[in-house]
């Protein structure tokens, strides 16, 4: 092999193993990608029934119902609209009423969302900042019971 | 007062920092010797003060000096002594004094074992160090100054978040950060020797100890982060993709490829260019993580508080060091000299091809980890991208490099036989896809994938065995001379085993674990069963408990396999009296086969509570893998050809790198 062609097959190694990864790259941002919405978005952008995307907001106060096994039912808001949630399986340790939450799962037909996941967050002030961005855009005042010094009682 | 003595010696510490990068600096220009010599003494002081300001901050967390802010907002007079010392680093300030502590016990190492370097190449490595240190005490003493006093002092502290009051956390930064600041060696050789415009084989031997100890560190460090997420976090996953996790994984893949690519360099005096890339973008990548993790800009599940305006000014050190290190390589790389030849098929090609796809693995990575924050500034539009995305991307091109990694050590340099490594790879072939047909057969279930991720990682295993048999002639010689090579056999191939032979493990527990894993969801009420991957785990009831800080409520499940019993578990739920935090502390029963691993949730009516059972095959695997590929670095790094300072034989055992820790 003379040097040119060394260097030939080098960059086309090159060549083909980044046309690979920006194939796989770019099918995967199309299809695995899920979006944010709080739920005023879900209204305002009809979003269809079926759509994978994660919910964020507010756990409203006194929506939470433990019914039957391990099927757990929320509200989420953010002040200005509430969507139901349902989830099955057993609820992080920082899931409260009053606190910020995001949920990943499908928008049902009749409005209500299913959640798969219900994420979790390490820290007690934490507030998910896509939650926390979408509610001061839309002007909520977020108070001691959702972002600051607050120490929840045990 | 020794809290205000800390303080000093942090200010000091800046100021030796100051002279660490411009009077060697300006020394080498100017060939001045007496300039250059200025480096050694100030890395030395510079490490004897960072570790003074550490030691003062270390007493006023273990006597609980309430009238330090940073001891107020993370400790508490309760709290065990090991997690008060752990505390230390448990926080944003803390953990940026053991940043440049470390920092500079790695340019105070260069300092003392650099003996055998060009005085110019030195005094501009200590340089380059220097200012890697200057730009992160500014920072710490502008935003955030770990000895801030607080006035009155309160009565006590508002206590360590409960989740980090862990062993496995609290060792993990201290080596996460070693591994992360490690790669600081590789870029400051990397710009000194653009600055100079001269590299040799000789820079890739200095290089390569720094990058092993640097990649041990790391991957121990993520392999303990990840360990810890498993067990504490009470989600039963080990890694979840999240932008924490892939800011400590870029670097380690780009590290990697650096180990790798400095090899050929040492070896071959070819790749010159391309490894002094390499290790600007691995330190930069290390910067990077340092700037996700400390910045907050990502959504995390791992975001400790985190402070936005501190982020522009890591970021700026990040832009600083990142695009100086590519703007000088610009200007400098075209001046060295090409380095050997080679054919593509030949060690030199293999290892080409692992850098080239592992550099590509790091750069999906990346573009799953920002691409949310550029679609948000472009379009407003929030989005996640989780597991799927990593997935479909990161998981090919990885499969390609498994795949090929068995061949690599099987060329030869310079001219390889492609179809000789592959005969020498059959048994290992043969028995990974034996493993698999009967893997498949056992469980007829899990993804069709599965069978092939366990006979890639076989594959890879015996792969490395079979070349380690190789060179030892098993099966082709005699039995002294078999065990006359495998003694003689350089510790460094040994390393480049063990390594390997971790990742296929790894590969194995990834697998293993992703695909069979076995879940159960139910309430139980006191003496119901659930059986799960074999087990049947009855529910006995649950009651009160309490610890040093915390309160708890512990339930007891009795196990049983096959009427037989095998361990009571006893997972519960704390709520810590500071924070008044509640955590979830899993039940884990671990063996060969897998863990079983239970976790309880909400108590509801009549005494039930919400339980989550999981059978994991095989996770242990993953990290053992790991433990593996360290103790694989720590030998090769004994080998007596990389140690620093190896040129010189002598009667005594030369100073080992490791004495620098």
């Amino acid at each position: 092999m003379t040097r040119k062609q060394k260097r030939g097959a080098l960059i086309g190694a090159g060549v083909l193993t980044l046309s690979l990864a920006a194939l796989l790259v770019m099918f995967a941002l199309k299809d695995t990608i899920v979006f944010f919405h709080t739920p005023s978005d879900v209204v305002e952008k009809r979003i269809p029934a079926g759509t994978r995307m994660r919910l964020g907001g507010l756990v409203s106060n006194g929506s939470v119902v433990r019914g039957n096994g391990t099927i757990v039912t929320f509200k989420v808001t953010d002040t200005l609209m509430e969507i139901p949630v349902s989830y099955n399986g057993v609820l992080p340790d920082l899931f409260r009423e009053g606190q910020g939450v995001v949920a990943e799962g499908t928008l049902e037909a009749t409005g209500s969302f299913t959640a798969d996941t219900v994420l979790a967050k390490h820290d007690e002030n934490y507030m998910p900042p896509e939650v926390k961005k979408s509610l001061e855009a839309r002007g909520v005042k977020l108070g001691a019971s959702a972002n600051t010094e607050s120490q929840p009682k045990p | 007062m020794i809290v205000e003595f800390g303080h000093f010696a942090l200010i000091l510490a800046l100021l030796v920092a100051l002279v660490q990068t411009v009077v060697p600096f300006l020394g080498a220009q100017a060939r001045d010797a007496r300039m250059m010599k200025v480096a050694e003494p100030a890395a030395l002081s510079q490490l004897a003060l960072l570790a003074l300001a550490f030691l003062a901050l270390m007493h006023a967390y273990v006597t609980s000096d309430f009238s330090v802010a940073n001891v107020v907002a993370n400790s508490h007079s309760t709290k065990p002594l090991i997690y008060k010392m752990a505390g230390v680093w448990g926080n944003h300030e803390g953990s940026m004094l053991l940043w440049v502590l470390i920092l500079a016990i790695f340019g105070a190492a260069v300092a003392a074992f650099g003996n055998n370097l060009p005085a110019t190449l030195k005094a501009n490595v200590l340089s380059v160090q220097g200012a890697i240190a200057l730009a992160f005490l500014l920072f710490m003493l502008l935003t955030s100054d770990p000895f801030a006093r607080i006035d009155p002092a309160p009565a006590d502290g508002r206590g360590l978040n409960p989740i980090l009051q862990d062993p496995a956390l609290a060792f993990h930064p201290p080596f996460l950060y070693t591994g992360y600041v490690g790669f600081s060696i590789a870029f400051s050789f990397a710009i000194a020797a653009l600055i100079e415009g001269r590299i040799d084989a000789a820079w890739a031997r200095w290089v390569r100890p720094w990058t092993l100890l640097a990649w041990m560190f790391l991957t121990i460090g993520i392999a303990m982060g990840s360990w810890w997420a498993y067990y504490e976090l009470g989600w039963g996953g080990w890694w979840f993709w999240d932008p924490v996790e892939n800011a400590s994984f870029m670097p380690w893949l780009a590290g990697t490829a650096l180990l790798h690519s400095a090899l050929v360099m040492e070896k071959r005096e070819a790749l010159k260019v391309w490894t002094v890339l390499l290790a600007i973008l691995t330190f930069s990548l290390s910067l990077m993580g340092t700037f996700i993790v400390r910045s907050g800009v990502l959504t995390s599940v791992h975001s400790f508080a985190v402070d936005p305006a501190r982020g522009v000014f890591i970021l700026a050190i990040l832009v600083l060091f990142t695009g100086g290190g590519l703007a000088l390589f610009a200007l400098r790389a075209k001046d060295m000299r090409v380095g050997g030849l080679f054919q593509p098929i030949s060690r030199e090609g293999a290892l080409v091809l692992n850098n080239l796809l592992l550099v590509t693995c790091a750069a999906t990575v990346l573009i799953g980890t920002l691409y949310p924050l550029v679609l948000e500034a472009a379009t407003g539009d929030k989005i996640s991208v989780g597991p799927p995305f990593f997935n479909m991307t990161f998981g090919p091109l990885m499969l390609l490099l498994l795949a090929v990694m068995p061949f690599g050590p099987l060329l030869a340099w310079k001219r390889g036989d492609l179809l000789g490594a592959g005969q020498r790879l059959l048994a290992a072939l043969a028995v990974a896809v034996t493993l698999a047909v009967l893997s498949y057969a056992m469980f007829h279930r899990g993804p069709w994938m599965a069978p092939f991720g366990i006979a890639l990682g076989v594959f890879v295993m015996l792969g490395a065995l079979t070349e380690w048999a190789g060179r030892i002639k098993l099966g082709s010689a005699g039995r002294d001379e078999v065990v006359r090579r495998a003694v003689n056999l350089p510790r460094s191939s040994y390393g480049t085993l063990l390594a390997h032979f971790g990742i296929g493990l790894m590969v194995v527990g990834i697998t293993g674990t992703t695909a069979y894993q076995d879940e159960k969801i139910l309430v139980m009420k006191p003496g119901e069963t659930v059986s799960v991957g074999g087990y049947s785990a009855t529910f006995k009831g649950a009651k009160p408990g309490r610890g040093p800080n915390y309160r708890e409520d512990v339930a007891s499940f009795e196990v049983t396999r096959d009427g037989a019993p095998v361990v009571v578990l006893e997972p519960s739920k704390r709520v810590y009296d500071a924070p008044p935090q509640p955590t979830t502390e899993a039940g884990i029963h671990a063996s060969w086969r897998g863990d079983l691993y239970v976790v309880i949730g909400d108590a509801q009516p009549g005494d039930a509570y919400a339980v989550r059972a999981y059978f994991n095959p095989l996770v242990r695997c993953i990290w053992l893998g790991a433990l593996i590929m360290f103790i694989g670095g720590g030998i090769s790094l004994s080998d007596r050809r990389l140690r620093v300072g190896a040129p010189v034989k002598s009667q005594r055992p030369p100073p080992q790198v490791i004495a620098a820790e």
